[in-house]
């Protein structure tokens, strides 16, 4: 047909991307949320374990990592749950463009808008319990990697839940597995800065998972979604 | 009705063999024989529960026929031969309640392409909408919100359109505007099938009427 113009794959991209940021932007109080989370969660902890700048100092990258990832989970389920409810993801399966690609647009805009907001706001938690200042260079290395991991590891299993009600508890039981290894690498990381250790090594990890997943999970993403809507 | 198009009209544009839906042992809708040719409308006529938006569900792809084959342009349908060729309008409209008219129109045109000669303020007024552009979605009445899905079809190209209950929710003008659309898209060569469970009016010709039966 003459009279068409299909977009280019870029376009198509940076639509997705342009409106679930806007989308995100509108309901800006769900994006505070996860923040206030984390913030209130670190700041419990001295009050239960005692205001000890050396035990503190000791725990201060742990906290901070594990309670950053528990605050991404807050807003995993609502990944594609929107997109189902109100059709949007029958247009996207729908388009020219390979779903697996726009699904993994998604999943950045989602990562943008829940993780970027908590790796900001890191320094000041990990400063509140005293995180030795060399040591919060990799703290924000390790975020940087981990949390577009949870994301994707997330966005398989909200597709492969997608179809189920109340997938709320299944994915949480899921997800468990799949958290572990992330925490245990970027730990490693910490672990070694604190010490004085080189910690590149679990960090390359880190990368390697997310390389990875950055493949893979789109494409698991879009298997799972189109056997959840295959009903 | 004269096919203005360039297609050798020998291979219709999507046809169905034995076509047949069983949910849990029992059947939606029995077998089915029908093909579409580009240039002409077929409207799918049955009750409530009859199986018309399975129906339209397994021609856009979304799902899969249990029985019988499917073929679009010759070849088996698979979702990635026909997307982007399908405009499917469902009961779910695919807008974003919190964007405006236009930022969903423009997300639709960044996804799917736009025909030439075609631009959202020009199907907004035709559909109705002048000076709605902006309002958010989810402050429109339930027929305007139709009639943002509706103005998808101006802009959007595609060979095949698949309406799902289009007269839901409008007017009496609102319908005359999805007839006055739909006629165009035929005059231009295009295809459609259209479920309802109401007459309907259609002046470009007598359409193919599918029946199912509840």
């Amino acid at each position: 047909m003459a009279d068409l113009r299909r977009p280019g794959l870029g376009h198509a991209c940076i639509a997705v991307l342009r409106r679930d940021l806007t989308l995100a932007w509108r309901q800006r109080g769900d994006m505070v949320l996860p923040v206030l989370y984390a913030l209130i969660v670190t700041s419990l902890f001295p009050f239960a374990l005692g205001p000890e700048d050396a035990l503190l100092r000791r725990i201060a990258a742990g906290v901070v990592l594990v309670t950053v990832l528990l605050a991404m989970l807050l807003a995993l389920d609502a990944m594609f749950r929107s997109d189902i409810e109100d059709g949007s993801l029958e247009q996207l399966m729908l388009a020219p463009q390979p779903l697996a690609l726009m699904l993994g647009m998604k999943i950045l805009a989602h990562w943008v808008a829940t993780a970027v907001p908590l790796i900001v706001i890191a320094p000041l938690l990990a400063g509140m319990l005293h995180l030795p200042a060399p040591v919060m260079p990799v703290l924000l290395l390790a975020l940087l990697l981990a949390t577009p991991l949870l994301s994707l590891l997330g966005g398989i299993l909200v597709a492969l839940t997608a179809g189920t009600r109340r997938s709320g508890m299944l994915l949480a039981l899921m997800l468990l597995p799949l958290c572990v290894p992330v925490v245990i690498f970027a730990a490693g990381a910490l672990a070694a800065a604190q010490e004085g250790l080189p910690w590149a090594a679990p960090i390359a990890w880190l990368g390697a998972a997310l390389a990875l997943a950055v493949v893979l999970a789109p494409l698991a993403c879009a298997a799972a979604l189109r056997i959840a809507l295959d009903s | 009705m004269p096919a203005m198009t360039s297609e050798p009209s020998a291979t219709p544009l999507l046809e169905a063999r034995a076509l047949s839906f069983h949910r849990q042992d029992e059947p939606v809708f029995g077998p089915l024989d029908f093909r579409l040719d580009a240039g002409e409308l077929t409207l799918i006529e049955g009750d409530n529960g009859s199986g018309k938006t399975t129906l339209m569900r397994i021609l856009t792809g979304l799902l899969r026929p249990e029985e019988g084959e499917l073929y679009w342009r010759g070849q088996p349908l698979t979702w990635d031969r026909c997307s982007g060729e399908v405009l499917f309008l469902g009961h779910q409209l695919g807008l974003k309640t919190e964007l405006s008219a236009r930022e969903n129109l423009r997300f639709a045109i960044g996804l799917h392409g736009h025909r030439e000669h075609s631009d959202i303020d020009n199907a907004l007024t035709r559909v109705g909408l002048a000076g709605f552009g902006d309002e958010p979605v989810r402050k429109l009445s339930a027929g305007q919100k139709k009639r943002v899905a509706l103005a998808r079809l101006l802009l959007v190209p595609a060979a095949l359109w698949l309406l799902d209950e289009p007269y839901a929710n409008l007017d009496r003008t609102g319908i005359e505007l999805v007839n006055g659309l739909l006629e165009a898209h035929i005059a231009h060569g295009g295809a459609a099938l259209v479920t309802s469970h109401g007459a309907v009016q259609f002046h470009g010709g007598e359409p193919q009427r599918i029946r199912l039966h509840g």
